[in-house]
């Protein structure tokens, strides 16, 4: 039985995507206007855009390619951060791994921090849902966000100059994952996760290539799945009781 | 100036090589059920890597020239409190971003 019909989930998805507009376009901007400043054509700006789609790498590669990095070391490093792409990939595979091959195809393109974001928090409060209907969200959320992704791009781009610093953009992206985050800290396991990565993360800055944020996520995750153990012990021997 | 043959090889190679992360377990693994024991890390993946990519940027936000900075550090914990409290996202956002500002105006 559902209750919710398609309608109904794509503008849901829609709506929980569309506050990431807010951090897209600025983001998305900078990328172009950065990558024109490398001396990449408005073309390459938005080739790189639409296959890689994910700015932290985007970025990463740009810098190293800018100081003459090898290339080889360039691709390490921006997949090291595109690692938790994996992550998302594997925990999305419970809801979506029933879907069709080119629909798991189409997904995982479309897989990033914000639809993965979305989308984990509503598949875990509508366990009823059909794999049908959780890709249609999945991809609605993707619809404010990826379009946007690739024209600011392009506006950010064709704009080449400086974007004034007193405007403080930089901190819009900290700010929009935060916020994000907060409302995750349901349980104690969860808190713990978040603090074992915050504390890795800075601890191992000084690996290279971004391992350090790959490394806090695997003990993050493991102190998560620990702390949840012993609180289902814990639950257990007082029903013993 | 950067080289055009290692443009096109990362832009190609990258491209490829993110939808191979993103594709290998959705993909690949398919219905096939997973242990227990991996959903249960599964289950903190977005909390074990969202809080690390962010804490750098407010410990050392590039702006700064990587220096702490009062503004952004308040911003961050005022994000952060009111997401906790309020638990909306862009409420948060725009809490935060007030802060940001204010904190900016105030000690700039």
């Amino acid at each position: 039985m559902t209750t919710e019909t398609t309608k109904s989930i794509f503008w849901q998805g829609v709506r929980d995507g569309a506050p990431f507009i807010l951090v897209i376009i600025p983001f998305s901007t900078l990328f172009g206007v950065v990558a024109t400043e490398a001396g990449l054509s408005v073309f390459e700006t938005l080739t790189f855009s639409v296959l890689v789609i994910a700015g932290a790498a985007q970025f990463t590669a740009v810098e190293l390619l800018r100081n003459d990095v090898p290339t080889v070391i360039v691709l390490i490093s921006a997949l090291a951060v595109n690692l938790r792409m994996a992550m998302y990939s594997a925990s999305l595979t419970p809801y979506l791994g029933g879907a069709r091959l080119w629909q798991r195809a189409l997904a995982a393109y479309f897989t990033v921090d914000q639809t993965y974001a979305c989308s984990i928090v509503k598949f875990e409060q509508s366990p009823d849902w059909t794999v049908g209907q959780r890709l249609t969200y999945f991809f609605a959320v993707a619809v404010p966000i990826c379009p946007l992704w690739y024209a600011f791009t392009v506006v950010g781009a064709v704009i080449g100059s400086a974007i004034p610093e007193g405007l403080a953009l930089d901190f819009a992206i900290p700010i929009t994952f935060l916020a994000i985050i907060a409302p995750m800290l349901r349980t104690r396991a969860h808190v713990a996760a978040a603090l074992v990565s915050v504390v890795a993360a800075l601890v191992l800055a000084f690996l290279p290539y971004n391992l350090g944020l790959l490394a806090a996520g695997i003990l993050a995750m493991m102190a998560g799945a620990e702390v949840e153990r012993r609180a289902e012990q814990r639950a257990e021997r007082r029903a013993e009781k | 100036m950067i080289d055009p043959v290692a443009l096109w090889t990362v832009i190609i190679l990258l491209g490829l090589g993110s939808f191979g992360l993103r594709f290998v377990f959705t993909g690949l693994v398919g219905d096939r059920p997973l242990p227990a024991w991996v959903l249960r890390h599964l289950r903190y993946t977005a909390v074990a890597v969202l809080p690390g990519l962010v804490a750098p940027l407010v410990v050392w936000p590039e702006a700064t020239g990587g220096q702490l900075d009062a503004p952004r550090l308040a911003a961050a914990l005022v994000t952060l409190a009111a997401g906790l409290w309020t638990r909306n996202v862009v409420l948060s956002i725009c809490l935060g971003a007030a802060a940001l500002y204010g904190g900016l105006y105030l000690l700039g």
